[in-house]
Parts: structure tokens; C-alpha cells; sequence
């Protein structure tokens, strides 16, 4: 069993991102989306990380990226979630397709 | 085995039919991510990750289900070709990615290392020299105070609408 570095890192988050992917685009509940979202947000943040421990150890610009990706997630899914409940109030269903009237 | 937790119950995030074992799971997907964090000696973002995530964003998913949705409702089931085609365009993304990966080889820097303690972390955030970080802080802090009253004006604009 060899010492886990950098490689094993990116790996894993390589799969988390695709993961998130794949429930963004199978998945038709706005809810279920803003999950999927928060996956991939979080496979970007495991490789700053990764890379400002291994690649980069003399600065520290990948850990300030991380906390600054965490804030602005936060905040979308803030707004995300204030959007979806809005929309429940008014179509009592939170499905993309009957969400196309937010088109216009 | 960090690693396996993660994965697993991110899977699970994005394939059970039930919404809210698809939080837990993304809570449990979370914790995962946050070990991880641990294990490589960033302790404050770990730190970070747990209170913003598994504290704040999972529980605003979990209202968010029970304001919206008829717990213990199965979603409905996808079309079988949009999986598989979501799938085969998942894979062959992946695929790529690793192939890239393992064609490039990484060279680490040599200088001193600087240690992800509390009080470098905090030197850098608010200074303002050439390595300072103090812009992009108060940029956000701008960005966190518009979206909360963003949401604000967002519920409750349709009040007339619905009363």
C-alpha cells in the first residue's frame, strides 16, 4: 500500500464532480439539483486543497480560494433555496418542467 | 475508506427516489469531505466544512424538503434513455479526466512551507500587502450581505400574491 498523494486526491474528486454531474442531469426536482450542485461545489474545494498541500505548500492562495468558494456557495444556496420556495408558493411543484415561465 | 464514504453516499445522493435519504446522504457524502480536510492538516477548513455544510446548507436542504414536498413521496421515475445517456457522457468525462491526470506528472514547489494554522490563515485574510487577501474578503462579505437581502426581497414579494 503505497502513501496517498496527490494523484489519489484528484481522483477522488475527479469521481465527485462526475457524480454531481450525473445528478444534475438525470435528476428533475430543483431540490434534488441544488445537491448535486453543492457535490460538485465541494470536488472543486477537495482540489485547492489538494493542490495548495502538495503542489504549492509555500502559499496559501488555494486554502483563501476554498473559504471563498464555501461563502459564495452558502450564499447561492441561500438564494437557490428562497427561489424554490417562492415557486412552490406559486405552482406547488418544484419539477423543471413546469418551471418555464422563470424563461421570460 | 475516507474516500469510500464519500463516494458511496454521493452515489446514493444522486440515485435514491427518496428526497430525504438523498439529504442524509449527502450530509453523510459531506462529513466525508471534511475527514478528508483532516486528514490532510487543514484543520480550519475542516472546520469550515462542517459548520457551513453539514451545519448550515444541509439543514436549509432538509427545511426546504419539508416546506415543499410530501415526506416519504417516491420521485418519479426517470426515463431509462436519459440515464443512460447521462451516464455514457458522465463516463467518457471521467474517463478523459483520468487520462489527463495520470499523463501529467505534478512538480512541487521547494520553497518553505507555510503551515494552514489559524493565525497565518488570519494574517493573510485581512492583510494588506502584496500576498494579502483583504479585497476579495470584503468583496464577499459584500456578495453574502446582497444575497441575504436578495432572499429577503425574494419571499416576500409574492405575500400580496398568495394572501
Amino acid at each position: 500500500m503505497m502513501e496517498p498523494g496527490l494523484n489519489h486526491i484528484l481522483v477522488i474528486s475527479a469521481a465527485l464532480f462526475f457524480i454531481g454531474v450525473f445528478g444534475f442531469f438525470t435528476r428533475r426536482n430543483l431540490v434534488t439539483m441544488l445537491m448535486s450542485i453543492e457535490l460538485v461545489l465541494n470536488s472543486v474545494n477537495l482540489n485547492f486543497i489538494a493542490f495548495n498541500k502538495y503542489v504549492w505548500p509555500n502559499k496559501m492562495d488555494g486554502l483563501f480560494f476554498a473559504i471563498f468558494v464555501i461563502a459564495i456557495a452558502a450564499a447561492e444556496a441561500a438564494v437557490a433555496i428562497a427561489i424554490i420556495i417562492n415557486l412552490y408558493r406559486s405552482h406547488h411543484s418544484i419539477d423543471v418542467e413546469n418551471a418555464e415561465e422563470m424563461k421570460f | 475508506m475516507l474516500a469510500a464514504l464519500t463516494l458511496v453516499s454521493g452515489v446514493l445522493a444522486v440515485t435514491t427516489r427518496q428526497i430525504f435519504r438523498a439529504a442524509i446522504f449527502l450530509l453523510f457524502s459531506l462529513i466525508g469531505i471534511a475527514g478528508l480536510y483532516f486528514w490532510m492538516q487543514y484543520d480550519f477548513i475542516a472546520a469550515v466544512q462542517i459548520v457551513v455544510y453539514v451545519g448550515g446548507i444541509t439543514v436549509l436542504i432538509i427545511f426546504s424538503i419539508f416546506l415543499t414536498q410530501q415526506a416519504g413521496e417516491l420521485l418519479p421515475k426517470q426515463k431509462i434513455g436519459r440515464q443512460i445517456f447521462s451516464a455514457l457522457a458522465v463516463f467518457c468525462g471521467f474517463a478523459l479526466t483520468m487520462l489527463q491526470l495520470f499523463q501529467h506528472s505534478f512538480k512541487p514547489t521547494t520553497g518553505q512551507p507555510v503551515l494552514p494554522i489559524v493565525a497565518n490563515i488570519g494574517d493573510r485574510m485581512l492583510g494588506v500587502a502584496e500576498d494579502g487577501f483583504a479585497l476579495p474578503f470584503e468583496v464577499v462579505s459584500m456578495l453574502l450581505l446582497a444575497a441575504l437581502i436578495g432572499c429577503i426581497v425574494i419571499a416576500l414579494r409574492s405575500k400580496p400574491a398568495t394572501s
